[in-house]
């Protein structure tokens, strides 16, 4: 459902990523680990269509409803438009607009670019709270500016209540467990794997096993240096965190 | 280019020109011409004693250069002070009405034709120096309401004018109210008798067309004990590369249980986008709380002018009156607006409330400039101000300077003042939600200014986001 073909993205002239090669079916969850700096949250924020990143090489290719196309070609707000979710590592904070009246704004805009009937202010208030029950968020949530004085845990948990909203087809959820204590990493890992469907998929960057007690991945990527350098099941993510990356950095490098 | 071009017309909307034959004055400034002014309105001597007086006194008084801004030096004998449409008499009826200004109004969406009245607003349209036309005088007079030109009441009303005209801002108040006493030339005048609720809302519509020629409009608003109006005024010019003076004066009366709610949106051409052109827009508004449990409510959404300076106030002299003040001014590229408040507490109870909202962009400056003043006999009187900015890109920037005078020890005042930014992060992260660019502007203008679009009429409040979002293009993202 996602090819991402080749790609190499550079910030202020400073190449990040230099030739990620990764294919994403439907139904499938796949963890990507790395040390820091390895280029992990560049990739999602790529496939989003951050401003800041120049793209130098590659492309990445969007297969919905038998149709193929070119996801680098749109602007951020039609990557979404199209299904394409990025939960952030470090959330917003957007002062004077309440989250309630964002995700309707959102939810609606989807919508009508999909064709799909928008949905009134009341309906969508029913809507919200289904979504918020199954996250655990109390009421106060509908009212309180977006992400504005929000805990890290409320934060994250802000995200993937977005992401229940929305209902994306490929979600990139970027460090979205770290920063939790341990309840809330059950809450946001439930939320998760109960949002993983046969049609969609998604993809965890991550530091941690934990989240993984939670959400079952069908591949661990490594990437290291802008390259992703070993793909394995998810024994590979207990490996590392035992013996962390250094052997699997040097084995790579033998193998060049 | 031309593609630029495009870009620029279509960024105003409301700057074209009409061609239509004027009655118009010679340039300059001097008693001939004053008198000239007072003839052409056929004004009683009260009157013309009244702008004479007043010019004696501008003539001794300087332009202030207080506010925060720097211009090319006005010549007052360069400037015409009277420019009209040509006709015969005042329109009796619409159907008098010349059908090119009709036209005109019709596509500042402004309807003045008969079928306004379905539009539930009352308009009076003023158009260079004097007004073109008013609706629903008929329906409104059934109440015993005035609302005319004011060139008008000056005959048909003298002793209202003669009571009140310069009672709130006298003719030597400032330089350019003083400048205003002695030139102006049309405006409205409104007058709600005891204890009538005005049925609907008055609207004045302000039209510079004529160059090189200064704007003088002067409004006159008198709410008698127990009544309620609410008023609206807006205002677009077309698009000259030459600066054009507006110097308006309005003045609010509000006596014992009256209430004023006054609103504006400002839409004058702002000059282009090297800052070449625009209007000055130096305006004295002020109102007066006359009467005990009297309130009179400010509410404007500034987006247009080269330059603005004004600080619409309110004196609160009856006991347990309110003076309120909402604004949210925007300005881009070379715009500069000085723009704030005077609350003026004297009677006892007072209270008032200044909630302002500044967005600057490009290489604008906006300056929020307010005094809350509690005299020595206002007992317990209360002040809340919040004055917010918001910055687009970082050439841009935004002063507040809240002045505060307490001569009476049981005040209570709070103050509250924010800068934020608007960041390239905000923006991609409500993209990536799958909101344009668009959308996300005008969620994050609505969010920013909320406190101040409520207090709009509502048809009002739609036009005022999609004015700050069309100003703001080009500018996000």
């Amino acid at each position: 459902m996602l090819t991402i073909k080749n790609i190499s993205a550079s910030v202020d002239g400073k190449e990040i990523l230099k030739g990620i090669n990764l294919t994403i079916k439907t139904g499938e969850v796949h963890v990507i680990m790395g040390p820091n700096g390895s280029g992990k949250s560049t990739l999602s924020k790529v496939v989003a269509g951050h401003p800041d990143y120049e793209i130098t090489d590659g492309e990445v290719i969007y297969d919905i409803n038998f149709k193929k196309k070119n996801l680098l070609d749109m602007e951020p707000d039609i990557r979404a438009k199209e299904g394409i979710f990025m939960g952030f590592q470090y959330p917003v904070e957007i002062p004077g607009v309440s989250n309630e009246e964002f995700l309707r704004a959102a939810f609606n805009e989807i919508c009508k670019y999909q064709g799909v009937e928008e949905m009134d202010p009341l309906d969508f208030q029913d809507f919200l709270k289904e979504k918020m029950d199954f996250l655990g968020m109390g009421e106060k949530f509908v009212n309180r500016e977006l992400n504005v004085g929000f805990s890290g845990g409320e934060k994250k948990r802000n995200e993937i209540l977005q992401m229940a909203v929305l209902s994306p087809k490929v979600s990139f959820l970027d460090e979205t467990d770290s920063g939790l204590d341990v309840d809330a990493l059950r809450v946001v890992g439930e939320g998760i794997n109960r949002l993983k469907r046969r049609d969609n998929a998604i993809i965890l960057i991550t530091h941690y096993h934990r989240l993984l007690d939670y959400v079952k991945p069908d591949f661990v990527h490594v990437m290291y240096d802008g390259k992703i350098i070993k793909t394995g099941e998810e024994s590979l993510a207990y490996e590392i965190e035992q013996n962390g990356y250094d052997s699997i950095i040097k084995e790579s490098q033998n193998s060049n | 280019m031309a593609d630029n071009e495009q870009f620029l017309s279509k960024d105003y909307k409301y700057g074209f020109t009409t061609n239509i034959e004027v009655d118009e004055l010679p340039k300059g400034l001097n008693e001939d011409i004053i008198k000239a002014i007072s003839q052409k309105k056929g004004e009683p001597d009260f009157m013309l004693n009244f702008r004479l007086s007043a010019f004696d006194k501008w003539k001794t008084m300087e332009e202030p250069h207080w506010a925060d801004f720097d211009y090319n030096p006005i010549d007052y004998q360069n400037l015409k002070y009277y420019s009209a449409p040509k006709k015969k008499e005042g329109p009796k009826s619409m159907d008098e009405v010349d059908p090119e200004l009709l036209e005109t109004f019709e596509k500042l969406g402004v309807p003045i034709h008969e079928r306004a009245r379905l539009a539930g607003v009352a308009i009076d349209a003023v158009f260079d120096s004097v007004s073109v036309a008013t609706t629903h005088q008929e329906l409104l007079s059934k109440h015993g309401i005035i609302f005319c030109p004011i060139s008008e009441a000056v005959k048909k009303h003298p002793e209202l004018v003669q009571k009140y005209l310069g009672t709130v801002v006298p003719p030597t108040d400032n330089f350019f109210a003083s400048l205003n006493s002695a030139v102006f030339s049309d405006g409205s005048f409104v007058y709600i008798p005891k204890n009538v609720r005005c049925p609907m809302d008055l609207s004045t519509y302000f039209r510079i067309n004529a160059s090189e020629t200064g704007q003088f409009e002067r409004t006159l608003i008198i709410a008698d004990e127990g009544s309620y109006v609410s008023y609206i005024e807006g205002c677009t010019a077309p698009m000259r590369d030459e600066n054009q003076l507006h110097a308006a004066v309005v003045e609010l009366i509000a006596l014992k249980d009256a209430e004023i709610k006054y609103s504006t949106v400002q839409n004058w051409y702002a000059g282009d986008k090297n800052g070449v052109g625009g209007i000055y827009n130096f305006v004295t508004k002020r109102g007066k709380c006359a009467g005990s449990g009297s309130k009179i409510s400010w509410t404007q959404v500034e987006a247009g002018s080269a330059l603005t300076w004004k600080y619409p106030s309110v004196i609160l002299q009856g006991d347990n009156s309110i003076g309120e003040f909402y604004s949210v001014a925007l300005t881009n590229n070379y715009m500069k607006a000085d723009t704030g408040t005077k609350m003026i507490h004297i009677g006892k109870n007072t209270k008032s409330r200044i909630i302002s909202k500044g967005i600057s962009a490009e290489y604008s400056t906006n300056t929020y400039r307010g005094l809350v003043r509690i005299a020595p006999s206002a007992e317990n009187a209360r002040n809340y101000s919040q004055c917010d900015s918001l910055l687009v890109g970082d050439k841009c920037s935004a002063n507040t300077f809240p002045y505060l005078e307490v001569k009476n020890n049981s005040a209570t005042l709070e103050h509250e003042a924010t800068t934020s930014k608007i960041s390239t992060d905000q923006i991609f992260y409500l993209n990536s939600r799958g909101l344009s660019t668009e959308s996300t502007i005008s969620l994050l203008i609505n969010g920013f200014c909320k406190e101040v679009f409520k207090e709009l009429p509502l048809e009002f409040s739609v036009e005022a986001v999609r004015l700050l979002e069309m100003r703001l293009e080009g500018s996000i993202g």
